[in-house]
């Protein structure tokens, strides 16, 4: 589907990337880490200094053999953090660009259904001036895919989103992805965001790649480390709903380590979901706890101990089954709890740090 | 008093027939100038601009002096176009509009280069990846964008070449019904005895028609700052 493979020197940044998806494919890194990079040359706004770039089997790319397609024939959309919608036109005649140079064969996808799915049917007459954040990105995204794109690219698309928003667009752009059936490039710094959409990541520093795989490979036992700040660094646990307690307004959410409790609505009964965590939001304890607030209290193993000569050091507990969690704690407690490898413990997570925006529908 | 005579009826609907001209002919040509000095990279960049300015600066008696050795009849340029294509520039009305759209190519250029300017690039490269190859873009995009720094450099222009002088009386002379403009005409007048009176109707006239031209470019950047604030 898309074989990436490039290198090109920007000032004294320099960039060699490669990697392949079957489909769609989530690029994850901090900004500056050469990711924005990749859509550019994706989309053919950047020229490589060398490199191949392939999609759905059409050669965009090839410094060799001198192939350069220009960017309005690429046929890849793009989808900006900052939507630039333009600002002369309508609603309706934002939409219709990309269709209208669209080869007629190959406009694959209906306006109406556009419009239906992404709720923005009384916006059409219009200026994208008088548009909020999110009702302009829904407008990007409709934009881009009505231009019948064999690839959606996806430039921090929710970046400029208040939280409310960003699972609103969020949910739009998977409802798009496995209804249209168009493979996205997603860029992101937020895990959440990565784990959410559920392809596979490629995970980039200083105009490189340094991990690839499936989401929960990827983020898993100390592969990465989400930058440098700890409050990035997540694990992503796979459960299945239970039911819900109407009572308390709780999910319950079954796992052979334990019982999840999260606050809201998240799904039907029976269905699969990943809880997000946050590794600071994980305590851990050496035997099972009582008198405590905690609700969610999950059994593992120690598996990894990462510590350096700074106060904090990373616990990464294998649970039953399968998956990990990754808890966050100080040098001083791991210490005086004597935590080693293979050692059994119980992670309790506060059940208010979780709520619908961390959960993840599973991947298709 | 405010009778025009036959001559000085001729000179203004000389001048702005000369000044529309100039300004027509000049649109097209400021636009692709512009749009190169806005967006485009290429060697001797610096130069262009510096030439596209350069009656700006130049005294424009030297400018109309420049015009008269290459398009004079006589002169190379001149006779060949006079002979292959039977366009003749010089002691005509069509070079007095020449001289005019030359002297003011470069206030048009300005105003346009700097409305193209200030559109955002990525707008131009959303438009590329949607399919719109260059021209589409520039025509959809670029220049609707830049539709009102546009209109007032044409109004910028249209304004010079009426008040043009220097230039056009070293050309072109200073030829009633061919030549004369608004301004040559009213220089004639001060030169001869009893010339006064209508000296000073021309002189009403010219007024009416500058702030005429100052009050639609008011208009137009109105206009315009309504319209950008809107897409804000």
């Amino acid at each position: 589907m898309i074989r990436f493979d490039a290198a090109i020197k920007l000032g004294t940044f320099a960039y060699e990337v490669a990697f392949e998806s079957a489909a769609g494919v989530s690029l994850f890194g901090r900004s500056g880490s050469g990711k924005s990079v990749t859509i550019a040359l994706i989309a053919g706004l950047l020229r490589p200094d060398r490199g191949v770039i392939v999609v759905d089997g059409r050669v965009l790319v090839d410094t060799e053999k001198h192939i350069f397609v220009p960017k309005h024939d690429r046929r890849v959309g793009v989808v900006y953090q900052d939507a630039q919608l333009f600002p002369h036109l309508t609603v309706r005649q934002n939409l219709l660009f990309g269709r209208w140079f669209a080869p007629r064969t190959e406009r694959a996808i209906g306006f109406d259904a556009v419009i239906e799915t992404l709720g923005i049917g009384h916006l059409l007459a219009r200026r994208p001036g008088r548009l909020s954040g999110g009702e302009r990105q829904r407008v990007a995204i409709g934009r881009a895919l009505l231009s019948s794109p064999r690839l959606l690219l996806m430039d921090e698309p929710l970046a400029a989103l208040d939280d409310e928003r960003k699972m609103e667009v969020l949910t739009l752009i998977e409802r798009l992805r496995d209804g249209f059936k168009v493979p996205i490039v997603y860029v992101s710094h937020s895990i959440d965001e990565v784990a959410r959409l559920a392809s596979p990541v490629v995970v980039f520093s200083a105009g490189h790649v340094v991990a690839a795989g499936a989401v929960d490979e990827v983020f898993g036992p100390s592969r990465v480390q989400a930058g440098e700040n700890r409050f990035a660094r997540s694990s992503i646990v796979t459960g299945r709903i239970v039911g819900m307690n109407a009572g308390y307004g709780l999910t319950e959410i079954g796992h052979p380590g334990g019982t999840i409790w999260l606050v809201g609505a998240a799904g039907a009964p029976g269905s699969e979901v990943r809880v997000v965590i946050k590794a600071t939001d994980v305590t851990v304890s050496t035997e099972r706890p009582q008198h405590l607030s905690i609700r969610t209290v999950l059994a593992g193993r120690v598996a990894a101990i990462e510590q350096e000569d700074g106060p904090l050091a990373a616990v990464t507990i294998d649970l039953p089954v399968h998956g990990h969690i990754v808890a966050m704690m100080t040098r001083m407690a791991l210490d005086e709890l004597g935590l080693v490898a293979g050692r059994e413990i119980f992670a309790l997570i506060k059940t208010v740090a979780l709520d619908e925006r961390g959960i993840a529908s599973a991947g298709k | 008093m405010f009778e025009l005579s036959p001559d000085e009826w001729t000179a203004v609907k000389l001048s702005l027939r000369i000044a529309l001209t100039a300004t027509a002919f000049s649109l097209p040509l400021g636009v692709l100038a512009a749009y190169a000095l806005a967006r485009w990279r290429f060697p001797g960049k610096f130069l262009f601009d510096g030439f596209i300015h350069l009656p700006l600066v130049l005294p424009p008696v030297v400018t109309g002096y420049i015009l008269l050795i290459l398009l004079g009849r006589r002169a190379p340029l001149g006779a060949f176009l006079a002979d292959h294509f039977g366009i003749v520039f010089s002691f005509r009305w069509t070079g007095a509009a020449l001289a005019c759209g030359v002297m003011g190519f470069p206030l048009m250029v300005r105003a346009m280069r700097l409305s193209i300017e200030a559109i955002d690039r990525r707008l131009e490269h959303a438009a590329g990846t949607l399919g719109a190859n260059g021209l589409w873009t520039f025509a959809l995009i670029t220049l609707p964008l830049a539709l009102p720094g546009v209109m007032v450099g044409a109004i910028l222009c249209f304004a010079k070449a009426l008040g043009e002088f220097g230039a056009t009386i070293t050309f072109v002379s200073n030829i009633p019904g061919e030549t004369q403009t608004i301004s040559a005409a009213i220089y004639t007048y001060t030169q001869v005895p009893g010339g006064d009176a209508k000296a000073w109707r021309l002189t009403a006239i010219a007024i009416v028609i500058a702030l005429g031209a100052l009050i639609l470019s008011e208009i137009v950047q109105r206009f315009a700052s309504r319209r950008l604030a809107q897409f804000e």
